[in-house]
């Protein structure tokens, strides 16, 4: 009688680094956006632009300098997400340029400002301050779990970040949402950097209280409710992301915030009614302020009813803005049709104000149409993806949630500034990861695939050999 | 710049996009269709070892380090070096090697020292291989020691069986 063995074994044994693969999508990702670069230049003033050279060897630079510190540093880590963050921040720069090359933008801005200076190469040095820090990250933080060390830490700051836009004299009021602060020249927004702080903290705080909270519950209409002081941080959480908003007229961060927390509670612990409280309290919430703060009411107009409020606004006010803009970017997802209008050949500079930052994505939709958005979303995804792969392969729960969380936080972001710009949502002051104009975006962003390539490398790193043990020469089988 | 070059640059920009899509997508397949998972050894490589061991109280051990995922510096075949059937050499992937005067066995000696089953040679779980007299009449010697107990092999060291010495090599 023959036994079928059914015995299997997962081909894991001896991992390779994928160091090669992500060099030649690093190669693919540097020509992608010299190639947009041409085209712009070429349908914009007929001729190859005069920095394609330069521009493609800065960004050839950078993606060379840093394809051989994650080499030589993070060996294992995976290999997809530098190429795909390096695509990102290209195509971005060159949309930048693009906007900045339009005479109706500089029109604007001569006629607003008396001056008028270009963005791409502020973006361009912010993008090379972002990989700096990537490397610097990648460089000293040698194992992400010294991070769970600095938990309570990072709650304070976390919040002091959060907070330091109220303080009176640093932080600045710009058009209607007071989340920047000024350091001499520069204007920061804390809570960009304040978004991966608060991940370590919520990895640090879920890991060592998941139990409780998962566990030590009643049950109560087929819901799992908590005990009240397990209950008491999502409460607090709630009321920091609401004090946000109405302080700081920051709807983006606050729903960020929250929602971060909750996909984070419902991973720890596995539990379906947390997403339901969430969900309820993030739409108790928003109704709330929706109905009562003016800068998210003029918000909350423009999205029901764009051409409808175009025409009932007031003049000269807030909501006349917000709603012009919305038609505006609803225009021109509408022009671009399927294939897009091509690089350079749209009029999505008529967004006018923040054309190249908040509504950057209507450029996309725009220039490269239905095929250009579905194409961008997909890298999103794929960056989102590997970070939740991460999260899997991760061996420690502190790597799982805080890569969980760092994934969901650049989903959600994505999330809310796609739909914002095409009227799913109310439209909430983010910033695209990536591609939009904005150095604390992009800087902090790089430091967070930075920290999804440290524990990918770690999860992926094959365990080093047991160190010979003394007594295993001595040990001898007796036989009797 | 004429329509038809801006036109095909538009298309071709999308094409190139979407072909990074396709091949980072590519790159993390495993993702979508699973870990390749290898089976331990085919049915029949399995059934041999089997077969040969039936009188015996210990298994064989399952192989498992697979054909061309071995260590660097381990043997990669068994020569025998001295006796009746010198020249002989058995590839080693990682299968058990039996041997002695039985048809059955891997290497049939036609030795009248040597039992009917008289020592194997198998794989441990390191990959190191590891030679194991069979209770035979007459030992198995490792360089002039008499085996009591399975020991491993070192490269090159001749074991002694009856009249025939075989010896692992690279």
């Amino acid at each position: 009688m023959s036994v079928v063995t059914n015995t299997t074994t997962i081909g894991a044994i001896d991992l390779p680094s994928r160091r090669n693969t992500e060099l030649a999508l690093l190669g693919f990702a540097v020509a992608i956006p010299v190639f947009a670069y041409l085209n712009v230049g070429l349908a914009l003033d007929g001729e190859v632009p005069a920095g394609m050279l330069g521009y493609g060897l800065g960004l050839g630079l950078l993606a060379g300098i840093a394809h051989l510190l994650v080499r030589r540093f993070a060996k294992y880590a995976d290999p997809i997400l530098l190429p795909l963050a390096t695509l990102l921040n290209g195509l971005g720069l060159v949309l930048i340029w693009r906007l900045d090359q339009s005479p109706r933008v500089i029109a604007k801005s001569m006629a607003q400002f008396g001056s008028y200076s270009p963005d791409a190469p502020k973006q361009l040095m912010y993008s090379a301050i972002g990989v700096a820090l990537f490397l610097l990250v990648l460089i000293f933080l040698k194992d992400h779990r010294v991070l769970q060390r600095y938990t309570y830490i990072s709650m304070v700051a976390a919040v002091i970040l959060l907070l330091l836009p109220l303080v009176p004299g640093l932080g600045s009021d710009v058009f209607g949402a007071q989340i920047w602060i000024k350091v001499g020249p520069f204007s920061i927004q804390p809570g960009e950097f304040a978004k991966i702080v608060i991940a370590v903290f919520f990895s640090g705080y879920l890991m060592v209280k998941r139990d409780a909270l998962a566990l030590a519950s009643r049950r109560f209409m087929g819901l799992y409710l908590p005990r009240g002081r397990d209950l008491g941080p999502i409460l607090t959480i709630w009321a920091v992301s609401l004090l946000i908003l109405v302080f700081e007229n920051d709807l983006g961060t606050s729903l960020l915030f929250f929602g971060m927390f909750v996909i984070m509670l419902y991973v720890a612990t596995e539990r379906t009614s947390w997403i339901i409280m969430g969900l309820l309290m993030a739409v108790g919430g928003a109704v709330v302020v929706g109905s009562t703060a003016s800068h998210v009411k003029s918000r909350v107009a423009a999205w029901l009813d764009p051409f409808g409020c175009l025409e009932t606004a007031p003049e000269g006010s807030n909501m006349i803005q917000a709603c012009d803009q919305m038609t505006q970017v609803l225009m021109s997802f509408g022009s671009g049709g399927t294939l897009g209008a091509g690089l350079g050949q749209g009029n999505s500079d008529l967004v006018g104000f923040a054309a190249n930052s908040d509504f950057i994505f209507a450029t996309v939709g725009e220039e490269l149409g239905l095929a250009g958005v579905m194409a961008f979303l997909l890298m999103y995804g794929l960056i989102v993806e590997r970070g939740i792969r991460t999260a899997l392969a991760a061996r420690d729960p502190f790597g799982k949630l805080l890569a969980t969380g760092l994934s969901g936080a650049f989903a959600l972001q994505v999330f809310v500034v796609a739909g914002g710009v095409m009227g799913l949502i109310p439209l909430t002051g983010m910033t695209m990861p990536f591609l939009a104009y904005g150095g604390s975006s992009v800087i902090a962003n790089w430091a967070l695939i930075a920290i999804l390539l440290r524990i990918s490398d770690t999860a992926r790193r094959p365990a080093p050999a047991p160190a010979p043990s003394p007594d295993a020469e001595m040990t001898q089988v007796v036989r009797p | 710049m004429s329509e038809l070059t801006l036109t095909v640059m538009r298309l071709g920009f999308l094409a190139v996009l979407w072909l990074f899509v396709i091949v980072a997508v590519q790159v993390i397949r495993s993702d979508l269709f699973g870990t390749r998972v290898t089976q331990r050894g085919s049915r029949r490589e399995a059934a041999r070892p089997q077969q040969a061991a039936r009188q015996q109280t210990a298994a064989p051990p399952q192989q498992r380090q697979q054909s061309g995922r071995q260590r660097r510096g381990a043997p990669t075949k068994l020569v025998v070096s001295e006796g009746t059937l010198t020249g002989t050499t058995v590839a080693l992937q990682g299968q058990t090697i039996t041997l002695g005067r039985a048809h059955d066995s891997t290497i049939v000696l036609d030795d009248d020292y040597a039992s009917s089953r008289h020592a194997r040679i198998y794989p441990d779980r390191d990959g190191q291989w590891i030679v194991e007299d069979l209770g035979s009449t007459n030992g198995t010697y490792l360089d002039r020691t008499r085996l009591t107990t399975p020991t491993p092999i070192p490269l090159g060291a001749p074991i002694r069986i009856g009249k025939t010495v075989i010896e692992l090599r690279k």
